[in-house]
């Protein structure tokens, strides 16, 4: 296509947004409504992920060691775990280690537990870490029949859940994220369609002087595109303020927890770039889709 | 140039527009199509720039075989094809100038080359001073110069017409009738569908006469032959 070609192409897009008024404003608002809504599904998902993420890297075994068993025999209890395939870390944790997490991770409740100090009841451990998060089930189960373990715990059940919680999430958000974007191209392509009843006898008029389809999609290519890009102005405000709170103001209070959101920049940024080439798509492909039906002369 | 063999269309209502045609129409020739109202005249000259496709039968158009054209390629047909209309088809809020100019712009002439072969209809039809007016403060018979204008100014092999002087008074008829007798003077084929008896037996011209879907007669130097 020649340079001049594409020029008015441009400036036509440009003036349909002016020339259909309230319809422009229709459509994007349909495209912001939509928009921040998948930011806020989007950015909840992602941070889910990243959580499961997180936890399946932190899941780690630990190897309560036989209280019967000497230092010799315990040093050699680690050897044979090294030698374990896929373990990635073994380290010593003594019982007053063990206690003192304990205590600390309790918080207020974790006083009572200090009265043990002088009478600990547990036992030495071994924190093991597997080199791949989903074999640590295998690793856990092989370790259990070394001689000298006394009991293998790794919180089994609170990671599956939390897997099947984030699984969930997952299907759900992005479900309702697909929704979302059909919802918004359907509203779009009606309100052009409506601009487009009007100018139908122009693009007939088009059609009977040689037009190809090409050359009377183009102006309303740029023009759902402009409508895309200007209906995800508000949503990447709203999504990099809203943001920015949540990471400065909320990650310290659950700083303690394992819980950690995805740092701002560049998880926001990003997400914005997601969020504008989503707008842009909901936009051209609403124009585009509309257009389609006058175009059969 | 223009070559229709066995010709059938029945509509998607049912209804049957044309009933076995042929026609055989040489460059720069002058054709009134005549006939009753639904007799089939209107199909007969849309299937030529192919805004209908027949049920059945062969056309060829400028050695383009129409059964054989790819939906893509209409366009290309088209520029090759004026088309004037008895309610003319301007669009209203362009001038005179952009209302021509737009047939250029679409097939992507220059617009130096624009600017010239715009301001040449214009002169042909008579309407240089008026380039900057819109539709709606010119005469009807203006606006049917206009699209004359339109029609020609990518140098189309072929003139269609459909009715252009039903909306328009006998005076401002014969006008429009010297430009197209211009335009045909200079080697273009017109086709013309018409109810003016007026006309097609002043300027005589060959007269194909539909009736029925099927044509009757095609006479050259004929008369309309029904009474007005």
């Amino acid at each position: 296509m020649k340079l001049r070609t594409m020029n008015r192409h441009m400036r036509e897009g440009f003036k349909n947004i002016f020339r259909n008024g309230w319809m422009t404003v229709a459509s994007i608002g349909a495209v912001t409504t939509t928009l921040i809504l998948v930011a806020a599904f989007l950015a909840l998902v992602l941070n889910l992920n990243q959580i499961a993420v997180n936890v399946e890297e932190d899941v780690q075994i630990s190897t309560l060691i036989d209280a019967t068993l000497g230092e010799e025999e315990i040093t050699a209890l680690g050897e044979e775990i090294e030698q374990l395939g896929g373990v990635e870390s073994v380290v010593f944790s003594s019982r007053d280690e063990q206690l003192n997490q304990l205590v600390q991770s309790m918080g207020e409740e974790g006083q009572a537990w200090q009265l043990f100090e002088q009478d600990n009841p547990l036992t030495h451990a071994y924190i093991v870490t597997a080199a791949e998060p989903d074999q640590t089930a295998g690793l856990a189960s092989q370790i259990a029949e070394l001689q000298g373990v006394q009991q293998v715990n790794y919180g089994q059940q609170v990671v599956e859940q939390l897997f099947q919680f984030n699984q969930y999430a997952r299907i759900i958000g992005l479900a309702l994220i697909i929704g979302l974007v059909f919802t918004a191209i359907f509203l779009i392509s009606n309100t052009i369609k409506i601009t487009i009843m009007a100018r139908s006898r122009e693009i007939g008029i088009m059609k009977l002087v040689g037009a190809t389809n090409g050359f009377i999609r183009w102006p309303f290519f740029v023009e759902g595109l402009l409508l895309g890009v200007l209906g995800s102005i508000i949503p990447i405000a709203a999504l990099l303020t809203g943001y920015y709170y949540l990471d400065t103001a909320v990650s310290e209070q659950i700083s303690y927890t394992f819980i950690e959101l995805l740092p701002f920049s560049p998880f926001a940024w990003l997400l914005s770039l997601l969020i504008l080439a989503i707008g842009a798509f909901i936009g051209v492909w609403g124009s585009v889709m509309s257009v389609r039906k006058f175009l059969k002369v | 140039m223009i070559f229709m063999k066995d010709i059938y269309k029945t509509y998607a209502n049912g209804v049957t527009a044309l009933n076995g045609i042929d026609a055989d129409i040489k460059q720069g020739e002058f054709v009134y199509i005549v006939g009753p109202s639904g007799a089939g005249k209107s199909t007969f000259i849309k299937l030529i720039y192919r805004e209908v496709k027949p049920t059945k039968g062969t056309i060829v158009i400028n050695d383009m075989n129409l059964e054989k054209l790819k939906e893509r390629n209409i366009p290309m047909l088209r520029r090759n094809i004026g088309v004037v209309y008895q309610d003319f088809k301007l669009l209203p809020k362009l001038s005179v100038y952009e209302n021509i100019a737009f047939a250029l712009e679409v097939i992507e002439e220059s617009p130096k080359n624009i600017r010239k072969r715009v301001m040449e209809v214009l002169d042909l039809v008579g309407l240089k001073n008026k380039a900057r007016f819109i539709p709606d403060e010119l005469s009807g018979g203006e606006q049917q110069r206009v699209s004359i204008a339109r029609a020609i100014v990518n140098h189309p092999k072929i003139v269609i017409a459909d009715e252009p002087t039903g909306n328009l008074d006998p005076d401002t008829s014969w006008e429009i009738m010297k430009t197209f007798e211009e335009v045909n003077a200079s080697g273009t084929t017109i086709i013309m569908a018409t109810h003016s008896k007026e006309i097609v037996n002043t300027i005589k011209k060959r007269v194909i006469a539909i009736e029925g879907g099927l044509i009757i007669r095609d006479e050259h130097r004929g008369d309309y032959g029904y009474e007005a």
